[in-house]
């Protein structure tokens, strides 16, 4: 697979939460060759499947990746055409103000984000950032033209393509988290070499950056998984600003999550699978809440053990995202080597929490 | 990287060049590295010129007639940008700024480093961990830093050294029939309004002067070079002005308005204009209609002001076309602007061909 491709085609296809249906007609598309079956479930979460060998029942594997990203959505179109907003998740302001957007009207239109400017604001205006409420998305076009196209509701997202950087790096949207779904169609991939025992579920879900909303809940306890492995994005080193617990190198390999929301077999389990492959691994502390589907998977139904593996990226939340494509593959290979690894025993352990293992 | 192919002359839907519109402002030119949109300017204009050149500081100067009446038109190619400025031992740049640019505009650009347009990104942190007394805080330009996702400062070195120039990686669109969406449209439009003034020009007494300027951006230094050895008996600078007619400001406040004619300025803070010359330029808009507002701004400054003290004095006048967010990545300006303004460019060459402004 074309990781870099692969990335730039889901980047295009992103979308706030509520509008991932391209995102998962795209997913249906580019696995196709890799799934035996896949669907939309009710809420909209992208289910791919491919199957085990082993005699039913079979054991399950389930990897989740979101489809949503941050973003905003009109509330409001004011005289002259501009359009007002409101965010979708948890947009960061800085890098707002010029940035230009694309607004999914009744055909997908170009505008830039502006305000008032510089030399109308006092000094102490000029040192903070511009309230999301005060921002317009200027279009260029006539009035009457806007109110034919766009109407209250209709989603705002970033404009950055996907660009190669240096060293494997790349940069565009909400590589957070294509970047995790580019990571499962690795492992799709790896997987379709040769026969494994498991049933795997590909899946992309709804509303995760709207946090309560999430559709790995609903995903859960649809699918009924042995174990879930979620695939996020987790914070790139970058200078300045870093919670020195909390970043992740570039190019250091996919971080496994410890804590609360990581079961410790599973956790042992990767560290052990990529041992063997010989793939460099970090370990991602979260005592509690991991922010990510897999908070909600968890206590889904009578509970489902959950793990938890990121991509380091840069400037999350950003119009330039950036991250690595040896970290996406090898986490794709990881995940690949994990799922061959479920069979009915390991996932009889997973109940099983005396110490002597 | 510009491709020279790209540039014709020609396409002219409503009346405005775009093909040559959209190369000049996809085109990169930092003070003191206009090279590019020295190219595609002298591409432009070579077959239709008497004479082209360039002088010590870099201004392109072309010549077109041989009348008695020496006149300057000045539209500068520089814009602004960022340059190389440090390196940190992750690899990551620092860069300085080269002319006036709101710093809240920088963090989250996609840029293209140097002449060879090495893609990289101006990051920030992710703003999950910061103190929320933070979050409303405009970061400044020392504290960001560009990613062109080098591993170490000797690599950063080798692909960027200091002095890369940095620009914004824009590229010029069209957003509706009239609107244009490009970087740099501060004084790209005004490269194109005098560009097509000269190719449309035909006088029997004038000497034509067009000036594209270096460095405005940096103190309009070049139309200073150019004024004092072409020697003009008047000079129109043809510019770009920031429009604000965006929500949540109200005129005069908005300064100019898009879709209302190049804006003529009364003063700003480098030059008073000349009254006489302003005035003429008034009355020909009038007699003949052309659409044409006042600059309601009487701050910053332009190549005027570096035409007109130049020997005994040159009566020197600013004219321009609005521009919503002017120095910013992505700036919007309305092509009937345009036209108004080569327009009445060609007016105000008529009428001094026939001697009715006294030079």
């Amino acid at each position: 697979m074309n990781i870099f491709e692969e990335l730039a085609e889901l980047s295009r296809a992103a979308a706030i939460h509520g509008l991932e249906a391209e995102t998962a007609a795209l997913l249906a598309r580019r696995w196709q060759p890799w799934l035996d079956e896949s669907r939309s479930s009710t809420l909209g979460n992208f289910i791919g499947l491919a199957r085990g060998t082993d005699p039913e029942p079979r054991p399950s594997v389930a990897a989740v990746a979101h489809m949503d990203a941050i973003g905003f959505m009109v509330t409001h179109v004011e005289t002259g055409g501009f359009l007002r907003l409101s965010a979708v998740g948890g947009v960061n302001r800085r890098p707002l103000l010029g940035q230009e957007v694309e607004v999914l009207g009744r055909r997908r239109l170009v505008g830039v984000i502006g305000a008032k400017p510089p030399h109308l604001s006092t000094p102490e205006e000029r040192k903070k950032l511009v309230p999301i409420e005060d921002l317009s998305v200027d279009l260029g076009l006539p009035e009457a033209a806007v109110r034919e196209t766009v109407r209250p509701g209709d989603g705002v997202l970033y404009r950055q393509d996907v660009v190669a950087l240096r060293n494997g790096r790349v940069a565009g949207r909400y590589l957070d988290d294509t970047a995790g779904l580019a990571v499962i169609g690795v492992a799709l991939e790896e997987l379709r070499r040769e026969p494994h025992s498991a049933d795997f579920y590909a899946v992309g879900t709804v509303g995760e950056e709207s946090g309560r909303l999430s559709g790995g809940a609903t995903a859960a306890f649809e699918l009924r998984p042995s174990l879930a492995v979620v695939v996020e994005v987790t914070f790139g080193t970058s200078p300045g600003g870093d919670d020195p617990t909390n970043s992740f190198a570039l190019g250091s390999g996919p971080a496994i999550g410890i804590g609360a929301n990581c079961h410790p077999r599973l956790v042992n389990l990767f560290k052990s699978a990529a041992d063997e492959l010989g793939l460099a691994t970090t370990l991602e502390v979260m005592p509690g809440g991991s922010g990510t589907d897999a908070w909600s998977m968890q206590t889904a139904r009578g509970g489902v053990p959950t793990a938890i593996l990121s991509v380091p990226l840069r400037y999350m939340h950003t119009p330039v995202e950036t991250t690595s494509l040896d970290d996406i593959r090898s986490a794709g290979q990881l995940l690949a080597a994990v799922a061959r690894k479920v069979d009915w025993t390991l996932v009889e352990a997973l109940s099983c929490y005396d110490s002597t293992k | 990287m510009l491709r020279l192919d790209e540039v014709k002359t020609g396409s002219t839907g409503a009346g405005v060049d775009f093909d040559l519109l959209a190369a000049l402002s996809n085109a990169c030119g930092l003070a003191g590295d206009e090279d590019e949109v020295r190219q595609v300017l002298r591409q432009a204009l070579a077959s239709d010129a008497c004479e082209i050149y360039t002088d010590t500081i870099g201004n392109l100067i072309v010549r077109k007639g041989n009348g008695p009446v020496r006149v300057m038109l000045c539209a500068h190619m520089d814009e602004v940008g960022l340059m190389v400025a440090g390196y940190d031992d992750n690899g990551f740049l620092r860069f300085k700024e080269s002319g006036g640019i709101d710093p809240r505009v920088l963090p989250g650009r996609a840029v293209r480093v140097g002449r060879a347009g090495v893609p990289g990104v101006i990051g920030l942190p992710a703003g999950h961990w910061l103190d929320p007394a933070d979050r409303d805080k405009v970061v400044p330009p020392k504290e960001l830093l560009i990613d062109i996702g080098a591993r170490s400062r000797d690599e950063a070195v080798a692909v960027a050294p200091p002095g890369t120039p940095v620009y914004f990686a824009t590229r010029f669109e069209r957003l509706s029939d009239k609107i244009v969406k490009g970087k740099a449209l501060d004084d790209r439009v005004g490269c194109l309004v005098v560009a097509r003034a000269l190719l449309e020009a035909d006088f029997r007494d004038l000497t034509l002067l067009a000036v594209f300027s270096v460095q405005e951006e940096v103190g309009f230094r070049g139309a200073q070079v150019a004024a004092f050895h072409l020697a003009p008996g008047l000079a129109l600078a043809v510019d770009g002005t920031s429009s604000s007619d965006v929500p949540g400001v109200e005129p005069p406040d908005t300064s100019t308005h898009l879709g209302e004619g190049p804006a003529i300025s009364l003063l700003d803070g480098s030059i008073v204009m000349h009254a006489k010359l302003r005035e003429h330029l008034v009355a020909l808009a009038e007699r003949h209609g052309v659409p044409h507002q006042y600059r309601r701004l009487t701050t910053a400054g332009t190549d005027s002001g570096g035409i007109f003290l130049q020997r005994t004095g040159i009566p020197s006048c600013t004219m321009a076309v609005p521009c919503r967010y002017i120095h910013g990545p992505s700036s919007l300006a309305n092509t009937d602007d345009i036209v108004a303004a080569v327009r009445l460019v060609g007016l105000l060459l008529e009428s001094v061909d026939k001697g009715e402004f006294p030079v």
